[in-house]
């Protein structure tokens, strides 16, 4: 269940946030067109995951919502010759 | 994801570990993590893997991916393992056949383009390997000559990692691994130089003959440009090929090094001759973690040869003493300790002082005694007690040279001559030695020598009396009677004569260095 789409502050954006049962996900997308660089998952570096940590950090506190069961997800979308792959990965980080 | 294996050897010396090399991929972002004491070259694989695979068409999956070397206690280093790496978790990634790792060796080094490298150390790790009970290895395609010396095994040779990849059953398009087998075992003794070259010295050739006869180590001192290292070149012309278990030895030896051993398995004993300015470690053995064989162990049943002894280090002159007589050298490092064999045959040439010109004919040395004893001290005591053959070198006469300009050539002067000359004496001695450990009359003790009954009474007497008279010392006497043993196994005499005792207490030298 969808709760949030594109959420942002001052630090940067969540792209995603839903509810999973009683857990509260949140979801890193990227989106690539080709693997020339890389796939869409190696875009997630370290810094990027601290950052959206920060994030979820502050979401929660702006929305005082505490002791939820937190889980970030990555998801890949890539697109290629007018084909959409999607990739989910959960629990990432 | 299943945990997929894949098996590769590390090697310490010429001992190796049998390591196997899991995979797992995770969902979870893409990272490449190389654990189980990997060193640092070992974590460059990480870089080369993923690139080699990407350019064979099998880009690795945008996951967490872990290989785990185990066990993790044997340390590992180089890029050997590259091969056994990329194939874990190309199986692991479900591109290969269930299974078709199992009971597979994988050995090579990977290029970023995907092409297999070749790695030093393949004859080593297949012996290793197949004590350990494995018979079933990929190679790089250029190691194949080296790996075929194993019988028993089958062995492949690959040059991309695609073709390992589509000979364990991935959908890719490639060629075949090869499987033929070079024919190798050639003989070649012809490029060594000849002692028909040598002008005179008719004394230094009998001793040379008798050195290879016996495998006795050799002290040649002359004054300059008399011929010491024109003979000590032609010694390997002279020496016996060596058995094939030997040229094994010999080969795994340098492919450890990283000498080139693809060629072929020389049969030709080795001569390795070092500058006297190399350092202790590329002599005796070292290495920064891992212990690497120095050129001592890559002489091994061959000759090392140290032109001008005395300006040699004496740390290592001293070292060699402990490998002289157990014919190996421990070498221990950080990362673990290694055995490897140097049964050399030690050859040393020397001036008999800075000057050069002590006791020559008509040319008179500037040094004085103290400088002349010094110089020829560094030939310390127990190593030369080491050295049966001792002998002073005279300019060849003006006769001599003039009859050899003529082509007066003395029948039997030429290397294949005398070789087959010590090839008979060797075999009469290792006749005679059978039932014991030795095979050649230098490294037999002497307590067992003077146990020995063959031997006239003259020629004993003649021993004894150099004894009572002081001239000959109780271990002079040993070096004596080992001498006069192989004089007597060149002369196909059964039995030892006062004449091979004269001949033996003549090329024995004094006992010191101070004869000089």
């Amino acid at each position: 269940m969808l709760v949030e789409r594109n959420w942002r502050s001052a630090q940067g954006e969540i792209d995603l946030i839903a509810r999973d049962g009683d857990w509260l996900v949140f979801v890193e997308v990227k989106t690539r067109n080709g693997t020339g660089y890389g796939h869409p998952f190696e875009a997630i570096t370290q810094s990027k995951i601290t950052k959206i940590r920060g994030l979820v950090a502050e979401w929660c506190s702006v929305k005082h919502i505490f002791g939820a069961r937190i889980r970030l997800d990555a998801i890949a979308v890539l697109v290629s010759s007018g084909k959409v792959h999607i990739e989910h990965l959960k629990e990432v980080f | 994801m299943p945990v997929t294996k894949a098996f590769c050897v590390s090697l310490i010396g010429l001992n190796g570990t049998i390591i196997e090399i899991e995979a797992e991929i995770s969902s979870n972002l893409p990272a490449f993590v190389l654990v189980g004491l990997p060193d640092a070259s070992l974590m460059e694989a990480k870089d080369r893997v993923r690139a080699a695979a990407m350019n064979s068409g099998m880009p690795l999956p945008g996951r967490r991916v872990t290989v785990n070397l185990s066990p993790a206690s044997v340390p590992k280093k180089g890029a050997s393992y590259d091969l056994a790496i990329a194939m874990s978790i190309l199986a692991a990634s479900g591109k290969t056949a269930i299974g078709a790792l199992d009971g597979w060796i994988h050995l090579g080094e990977l290029g970023l383009d995907g092409a297999v490298r070749g790695v030093p150390g393949v004859l080593p790790a297949l012996l290793a390997a197949k004590r350990a009970g494995w018979t079933r290895f990929i190679v790089p395609a250029v190691n194949m000559a080296e790996a075929a010396l194993v019988s028993g095994v089958q062995v492949l040779g690959a040059k991309a990692l695609v073709e390992v990849a589509k000979f364990h059953g991935a959908e890719v398009v490639a060629e075949d691994l090869v499987s033929e087998i070079p024919h190798l075992l050639e003989e070649s003794n012809g490029h060594l130089p000849d002692l028909a070259d040598v002008i005179g010295q008719e004394e230094a050739i009998e001793a040379l003959t008798l050195a290879a006869a016996g495998g006795h180590h050799m002290l040649m001192v002359g004054p300059p440009g008399v011929g010491k290292t024109m003979l000590a070149e032609r010694l390997p012309s002279i020496l016996p090929s060596l058995t094939f278990e030997e040229s094994l030895e010999t080969t795994a030896l340098r492919s450890i090094a990283g000498y080139e051993t693809s060629t072929n398995l020389s049969m030709k004993p080795p001569f390795e001759a070092p500058h006297h300015t190399a350092s202790m470690t590329s002599l005796i053995g070292g290495g920064s973690s891992l212990p690497k064989p120095g050129l001592i162990s890559l002489a091994n049943h061959g000759v090392l040869f140290l032109d001008e002894a005395p300006e040699f280090q004496r740390p290592f002159l001293e070292a060699l003493r402990q490998p002289i007589e157990s014919g190996e050298v421990l070498i221990t490092r950080s990362a673990g300790m290694a055995r490897f064999p140097a049964r050399f045959q030690l050859v040393l040439a020397a001036n008999p002082c800075p000057c050069g010109n002590f006791s020559a004919k008509a040319r008179s040395c500037v040094c004085g005694t103290t400088t002349r004893l010094s110089y020829m001290s560094k030939l310390t005591g127990p190593l030369l007690d080491r050295i049966d053959v001792r002998l002073f070198l005279q300019p060849p006469s003006a006769a001599q040279s003039a009859l050899a300009k003529i082509g007066a050539k003395e029948v039997g002067r030429s290397s294949s001559a005398i070789r087959s000359k010590v090839e008979a004496a060797r075999d009469r001695a290792r006749h005679r030695l059978s039932g014991t450990p030795w095979t050649v009359n230098a490294h037999v003790p002497g307590s067992y020598l003077r146990g020995m009954n063959h031997i006239t009474a003259g020629a004993r007497k003649l021993l004894d009396k150099g004894l009572d008279r002081g001239t000959l010392s109780m271990r002079g006497y040993d070096r004596c009677l080992r001498m006069a043993c192989t004089s007597a196994d060149l002369a196909g005499r059964e039995i030892i004569t006062d004449d091979d005792v004269s001949f033996a207490s003549m090329l024995r030298g004094g006992d010191g260095a101070a004869k000089w």
